[in-house]
């Protein structure tokens, strides 16, 4: 039986909304910004619900305030939004107060990568992962579908610190209908195979499932698919160890290349751990765009298309990891 | 805690000298704007306004002191150890390699509730202390000292619109209004007009001190604190900055400049 999709935000959201009858703890601030479970949130938690008005920074000091009172504080909005209007506001109440007073605030940002499709550039997010992951202590999460969404929800309740969580806008197929990952691990191997691993983060895990398969079906070629949803504070041994079995990586992710996003957390660990492997970065090339297009139209553009991904992993096998 | 008027200035004379002292020890803290919020600070701490435990500085019965303009409060710090937050002869080591006592004050230090360095972020976090403590049904209330000049930050004016929204009356912000920011006088860079009657259009109650009276200002405090008005109280404590320094007091540059070693002594009857 194939699972209903769902949108991460719901999913997540449901999981809250179940969690606060009992635990009168949690607490969720929006930046008028809403879900459909969050319209239930609204209406059975009303106490400890509240709107700040589309003003991030407001957003982001309220939510350490209520955090400095002992809540479990979700801060909602739009990614862009929620990560780069405020970014100080985060830095300053958020990073670096929690290293001194106990504090749990989860920053929930809904349109990663391209996922506000037609909305264009001010709505697109691909500078989240660099920015977020540069303050040391702030977990950066970003799943590929609705369960491995709401399975976070949990490890956010139970860790302190500042986290975000950085959610597709769409809703994606299941690839987690068997079950949802270990968050304690941080990734999850989708498939073992031979020269090269594919390592992806959110969206960007179907495309490089889909190409993992094309290039078993096409080229006889059987290339392990990792996803790593926790950019931040996933398992460096167990991740090592399965990198051991490869010559090559390729990172995939919805973020400008080059940048400081998964492509260097990955070359930084290859470069860390001696595992002395071939890394070919797929990531956004080119800059801002306008252009209005489907995902998928807009992801060739820039280099990270389904057919832009499998020529490019092809030429990478073919140069640099002969057999 | 009735401190008397008389009381309350003797102590503003003392924290004053010993802000001084510190200044001499340590000039990279700053005084200007640590010497025209010495009588707020000791209206709250002396005057019986605030509610605080030193030996648990984080009690839950607590009121909370969010301070705003974090490095214009360098006269917290010989409060602070009077009231025994921490030992009186860590102020001599203040910004010495190994002090908690920095050049600008930060949470490590007893007594300090939120990271103030960077201006103009206290009243947003504050706000949330309100709501959540109003949520919680607890009591304790919730004050802010702020400075005029770091209200040019469009961040206070969220807070101030959310505050006025939810009647947010254990929120009582204290503006250090001395006029002055870094380049000169805020009503020559932006001015904030008539502030009491736009926090007042804001939905705020607002009200008028002298800054260096400090038992006007614990007055003025005490009532906004009994009375639940449904809005969020303001209290625009019109100071100088530098005060009692000869060549400082209200220059507009007071910000970054440092008397002399020997005008301080001067100051402080030092045999040199």
């Amino acid at each position: 039986m194939t699972m209903k999709p769902l949108a991460m935000r719901d999913a997540f959201l449901e999981r809250l909304w179940r969690a606060m009858q009992d635990d009168p703890k949690l607490f969720i601030v929006s930046a008028d910004f809403g879900s459909p479970v969050l319209d239930k949130i609204r209406a059975d938690h009303a106490d400890r619900f509240v709107n700040v008005g589309i003003a991030e920074q407001n957003l982001i000091n309220v939510s350490a305030g209520l955090a400095l009172e002992g809540y479990t504080v979700f801060a909602y909005a739009i990614a862009p939004f929620i990560t780069m209007r405020c970014y100080e506001q985060t830095r300053v109440s958020l990073a670096l107060l929690s290293e001194i007073r106990p504090m749990n605030v989860n920053l929930v940002g809904v349109g990663a990568g391209y996922s506000y499709v037609v909305s264009g550039p001010t709505h697109q997010c691909y500078e989240d992962i660099t920015l977020m992951r540069a303050m040391p202590n702030m977990r950066v999460l970003s799943p590929s579908d609705h369960v491995s969404a709401a399975a976070l929800f949990d490890a956010c309740v139970a860790s302190r610190g500042p986290k975000y969580l950085r959610f597709d806008a769409q809703v994606l197929p299941v690839v987690y209908d068997a079950g949802a990952p270990s968050a304690e691990h941080g990734f999850y191997v989708h498939r073992r195979g031979e020269r090269v691993c594919l390592v992806a983060t959110g969206y960007m895990l179907h495309t490089a499932r889909a190409a993992a398969a094309r290039l078993a079906a096409e080229d006889g070629l059987d290339v392990g698919v990792i996803d790593l949803f926790d950019l931040t504070r996933f398992s460096a041994e167990g991740l090592a160890r399965e990198l051991a079995a490869y010559r090559g990586v390729v990172t995939l992710e919805e973020g400008f290349r080059g940048r400081g996003g998964l492509d260097a957390l990955l070359l930084d660990f290859v470069a860390s751990h001696g595992t002395r492997q071939e890394v070919l970065n797929l990531g956004v090339e080119g800059g801002y765009r306008f252009e209005l297009g489907t995902r998928q139209e807009l992801h060739e553009q820039v280099g990270i298309g389904p057919e832009a991904v499998l020529r490019r992993i092809r030429a990478f096998v073919a140069s640099r990891l002969p057999t | 805690m009735n401190a008397t008027a008389d009381e309350l200035k003797a102590r503003s004379e003392r924290v004053w000298r010993e802000t001084l002292a510190i200044h001499r020890r340590a000039p990279e803290t700053r005084l200007a704007s640590s010497l025209s919020s010495v009588e707020i600070f000791v209206a709250l701490y002396y005057g019986g306004v605030l509610a605080f435990d030193a030996a648990r500085p984080l009690a839950e019965e607590r009121d909370r002191c969010v301070i705003s303009k974090g490095h214009g409060s360098i006269c917290m710090y010989p409060i602070l150890a009077d009231l025994g937050y921490f030992k009186v002869e860590e102020l001599q080591r203040v910004c010495k390699s190994g002090s908690f006592l920095g050049g600008i004050p930060d949470p490590v230090i007893p007594g300090y509730e939120t990271v103030n360095g960077s201006l103009g972020h206290g009243l947003g976090v504050a706000t949330g202390m309100a709501l959540g403590l109003k949520r919680k049904g607890s009591a304790s209330q919730v004050f802010v000292v702020a400075g005029d000049g770091e209200l040019h930050e469009g961040a206070n004016w969220e807070a101030i619109m959310f505050a006025a929204q939810h009647g947010l009356d254990n929120l009582h912000l204290i503006v250090d209004d001395n006029r002055i920011s870094m380049l000169g006088h805020t009503d020559d860079i932006v001015s904030h007009g008539d502030l009491a009657a736009r926090l007042t259009a804001f939905g705020w109650t607002c009200e008028h001190v002298d800054g260096h009276d400090a038992g006007a200002v614990r007055d003025a405090l005490l009532s906004q604190k009994s009375h639940s008005s449904g809005r969020p109280t303001a209290l625009i404590a019109r100071t100088i900055k530098g005060r009692g320094v000869p060549g400082l007091a209200d220059a507009p540059l007071a910000h970054i400049m440092n008397p002399k070693p020997e005008v301080i002594d001067g100051l402080l009857g030092n045999a040199s």
